[in-house]
């Protein structure tokens, strides 16, 4: 039965629009940052997967023309950064301090981690880029020999814990200013982190959307040094 | 046409960015060159935003959809979770907090002290 359905060329694309759209359609019903399309949509996947009896390999040739299209959608981010340059600019100190420092946490975090749990080199650095935005932390995990789905899925994870806690730790904290505020988000928390922070303020989901792209980049760089920490 | 120059652009500069991953020594994913060297076109005025503009910001919307074959392969790696699900955990939710509070500290004590010096 599975072999009539897996037979064609369209159907892991068709499939991965669909379980997508549903994740969307789930989380606009919502509105609840737990019913993250992402991950709805995967999580719907692998059930019609494993229902239909389905290896994961097939499903990854049939869907790959969409995997595909993430290399220049990344470089497309230089679009969404480049209007925001002004932005940036005017609080060029605050926003590479800010970001520098939450990269620089994040790396020593998973470094901590893994010396805490002996985690392997391998293990170590599929949660390494987990703040950063899905493109370019698989990218790195990858690239750092790590296990680049498990970093899509820790990415995800992040991103929710991120928007559900921003509020919390700004207030502990007493971060106040939104400037402040967005580039901690982003920072940690990419874009799902960002769609809080956009509820928050303008500047908020500016700077968190700028601190996206940044922290992305400055962790493909600085991640190769954590990693040589690691055996 | 204009949606598909837009795109031929936006891939042209993937494919150098593929071109400086495999020539240069750094581990620094082509994604990463091609964004790096895209933003540097547009601010040297080499490339105008409105050629890219369209197509960037669609591929920019549905980006989220395009994880979804990546990440169903830990459909594949039920074992490999299972040996490292606490410090999975540990580090997304946590971890998130601590690096969130971190980045978002700084920035205020920098902005603090910016607003300090500024009234001085």
């Amino acid at each position: 039965m599975s072999e009539i359905l897996t037979a064609g060329t369209v159907w892991g694309v068709l499939l991965t629009i669909a379980a997508y759209g549903l994740g969307a359609y789930i989380s606009r019903k919502t509105g609840h940052p737990m019913c993250n399309p992402l991950l709805l949509g995967t999580i719907a996947v692998i059930i019609v997967l494993t229902v239909c009896g389905i290896p994961y390999t097939e499903y990854k040739q049939g869907a790959s023309i969409v995997s595909w299209a993430l290399l220049p959608a990344t470089v497309s981010l230089a679009v969404p950064l480049y209007e925001k340059l002004d932005l940036l600019k005017k609080n060029l100190a605050a926003v590479l301090t800010g970001i520098i420092t939450g990269v620089i946490t994040s790396l020593a975090v998973i470094l901590g981690l893994s010396v805490l749990f002996h985690l392997s080199k391998s293990q170590a650095v599929t949660l390494l880029p987990k703040s950063v935005t899905t493109a370019i932390g698989m990218d790195v995990s990858a690239s750092l020999g790590g296990m680049p789905a498990l970093t899509g899925a820790a990415i995800a994870v992040t991103g929710i814990a991120g928007n559900l806690s921003a509020e919390f730790v700004c207030r502990l904290l007493k971060i106040t200013d939104p400037v402040a505020k967005g580039i901690g988000i982003g920072t940690a928390s990419h874009a799902i982190g960002t769609s809080r922070a956009m509820e928050m303020g303008e500047t908020e989901g500016a700077m968190s959307g700028l601190s996206i792209a940044a922290a992305g980049i400055i962790t493909a760089l600085l991640a190769p040094l954590a990693a040589g920490f690691l055996h | 046409m204009k949606y598909i120059y837009q795109f031929a652009r936006i891939l042209a500069v993937c494919f150098a960015g593929e071109v400086l991953a495999k020539i240069l020594p750094l581990p620094v994913p082509a994604s990463v060159y091609g964004l790096v060297l895209l933003l540097v076109l547009l601010c040297t005025g080499v490339l105008k935003k409105e050629q890219v503009a369209d197509c960037a910001k669609f591929l920019v919307a549905v980006m989220p959809m395009m994880f979804v074959p990546a990440v169903a392969g830990v459909m594949d790696l039920t074992g490999e979770i299972r040996a490292m699900f606490i410090p999975f955990v540990l580090a997304c939710i946590p971890g998130t907090m601590v690096i969130l509070g971190a980045g978002g500290f700084a920035a205020q004590k920098m902005i603090d002290r910016k607003r300090g010096a500024d009234h001085v």
